[in-house]
């Protein structure tokens, strides 16, 4: 089973206002993005158990024509309080880039 | 420092029923074109790329200065973000380029929050820039911060509600904010222009709102406006070399086209499409004071190869709602740094972490003997897991431990770190071993980090009227201004 990096060009995550954390999945090409965009470890409650939120707070986007797959939610803590770690969410990616994915 | 004295300028107030009937700008064409420099104000204009547009037709240049990217700082403080030297030599330009052409200029979100005084600091370095060179410019300000009792009195009016993911507005949050904004829409600036602004410089906005309100003003369809705003909004972004410039946007009947300033540089279907993914937590549905746009059935085609045409975009008009953005300052910390190289300390990062912060916290309690003080100790060890803060069983070969004491007051976040000071600095891992003593850059130790900020709101607001919650301030300078 393939490492999410071994099937993205890109992996990238930003905030999206102070109250959402946005990463986005740009796949190798279209074979990868069928094969793995529904892969059981990016879904709504795998993500949610990875970033410590609520499964039903986190949003999935496919956008087939991009060959991406958008993933959204909200921060435990609003951006830039005393406990930031992140300020632009900009490295909160990385600890998906290993991941095994497993298909249905 | 303002440089308008008395009898210098002229200073009135615009409201609703006082904006001046006049006709907009002329359209020359079909289109309507914004040139946009740069995706945010102070990160560097290039004189060059301005011109192109220009000669290229432009009928505005529109660009934004803030963001809440950054942080709560900026908007509680009102300070800028970037160095008031970078602001001002991208508005030298910008305004050169005004004076010279007649094309207005708007600026969104001035001083990074566009709160009262971030804007009233950019309007001096524009009242400098205009009295260095002689610019006689008409000015509109556009004021959007807020009065928190006001909006307290809105809430349990029942004209604020959460945006996700909030799900209920406690109307006691209001007041805890030292600052709060209003995010405006197109229409002030529009107002602004029709009154004869020749630049116009506006508090808090959309970021799109700004681009799209020229188009607007000229009657073109809502749905290409918001959409080519939003492409736009970030300058290059939407190109293949997102450093190379900043981008046209031309507004048409039913499409808009959109092209890179600098020769060199391309926009591409897929470089245009995919900006849609960019700090949006949806790609398809960006919500605006007036409505929402959605893009979910766009096409993105290319005209040749460096220009993009886009179609099939909608905006579905709704209730004017403006969203709020509240900042408020909290706690204090103090921070100190050390670096850490022993082989052994590295080998048993867990263990050595948990017992120096166990002993870091008894040794605070039992020196500052403050009943009920209310204080925490972080340590983040860089180069191991301080960014995520999740375990992992790697062994670094070099980390920097950054200690933060968080206090109710300054003194007592400084007292904590001086308290700490010899534990943080030759903790060793086992208590038999000699005193280490760790690598540290600083003297004094401790570095006095000030405040921390906090984002309070996400809330919208319902207004009857796009400048219900708008102040506009024209100055006019009459005569040639001497500083």
């Amino acid at each position: 089973m393939p490492k999410l990096i071994e099937v993205c060009r890109h992996v990238r995550s930003k905030n999206a206002g102070p109250f959402w954390i946005t990463i986005d999945l740009f796949f190798k090409g279209k074979p990868e993005f069928l094969s793995w965009a529904e892969a059981r470890e990016l879904q709504c409650n795998a993500i949610a158990g990875m970033f410590g939120v609520e499964a039903a707070a986190v949003k999935r986007f496919a956008v087939p024509q991009l060959h991406v797959l958008k993933i959204s939610f909200p921060r435990k803590i609003p951006q830039g309080g005393a406990f930031e770690r992140d300020m632009h969410a900009g490295q909160q990616y990385v600890r998906l880039l290993d991941i095994e994915l497993t298909s249905d | 420092m303002l440089l308008c004295n008395n009898g210098i300028y002229l200073v009135y107030q615009l409201t609703t029923s006082s904006i001046p009937d006049i006709l907009p700008h002329m359209n020359s064409s079909n289109t309507t074109n914004v040139l946009v420099p740069l995706g945010a104000l102070g990160a560097g204009v290039k004189a060059e790329d301005v011109s192109a547009g220009l000669a290229a037709g432009a009928h505005a240049i529109a660009c934004d200065a803030g963001s809440t990217d950054s942080g709560p700082a900026y908007l509680a403080t009102g300070r800028c973000k970037y160095s008031r030297a970078a602001i001002k030599s991208d508005l030298a330009i910008l305004m050169r380029a005004q004076h010279e052409s007649k094309v207005p200029l708007l600026i969104g979100s001035c001083g990074t929050s566009g709160n009262d005084d971030a804007l009233d600091w950019t309007r001096d370095i524009v009242l400098e820039i205009a009295a260095e060179q002689g610019f006689h410019p008409r000015i509109a300000l556009l004021y959007s911060e807020q009065q928190p009792a006001a909006i307290r009195l809105a809430a349990e009016q029942g004209r604020v509600a959460p945006l996700a993911p909030l799900t209920e507005v406690d109307p006691a949050v209001f007041e805890q904010c030292d600052r709060i904004v209003a995010l405006m829409g197109p229409e002030p600036y529009i107002a602004a222009l029709q009154a004869g602004a020749d630049i116009v410089l506006g508090g808090r906005t959309t970021d799109t709102a700004v681009l799209a309100a020229m188009p607007l003003m000229h009657g073109k369809p809502a749905s290409a406006a918001w959409h080519a705003g939003k492409i736009a909004e970030c300058g290059g972004l939407c190109s293949v070399m997102p450093r190379e410039g900043g981008v046209m946007m031309r507004v048409g009947d039913g499409f808009f086209e959109i092209e890179p300033l600098r020769a060199t540089n391309r926009c591409t279907p897929y470089t245009v499409s995919a900006h849609m993914l960019y700090e949006n937590s949806d790609p398809f549905l960006l919500h605006e004071p007036g409505g929402v746009l959605d893009v979910s059935q766009a096409r993105y085609e290319a005209l040749n190869e460096r220009c993009v045409r886009v179609t099939g975009s909608h905006f579905e008009p709704g209730p004017y709602t403006m969203k709020l953005e509240g900042a408020a300052s909290g706690a204090y910390q103090t921070i100190m740094l050390i670096g850490i190289q022993d082989p052994k300390v590295l080998k048993e990062l867990p263990r050595f972490l948990e017992q120096m912060h166990q002993k870091l916290v008894a040794r605070v309690r039992d020196t500052l003997s403050a009943p009920g003080l209310a204080f925490d100790i972080s340590l983040r060890p860089y180069g191991w897991n301080a960014v995520s803060g999740v375990p992992t069983t790697t062994i670094p070969s070099e980390i920097g431990l950054l200690f933060i004491a968080t206090a109710p007051t300054q003194e007592l976040a400084t007292q904590i770190a001086k308290t700490c000071n010899p534990l943080f600095f030759h903790m060793p891992l086992n208590q038999e071993a000699e005193l280490p003593t760790y690598a540290f850059p600083f003297s004094p130790a401790e570095t006095e980090r000030g405040a921390v900020y906090e984002f309070k709101l996400n809330h919208r607001v319902t207004v009857q009227d796009p400048l219900e919650l708008v102040r506009t301030v024209f100055i006019h300078s009459k005569e040639p201004i001497h500083a």
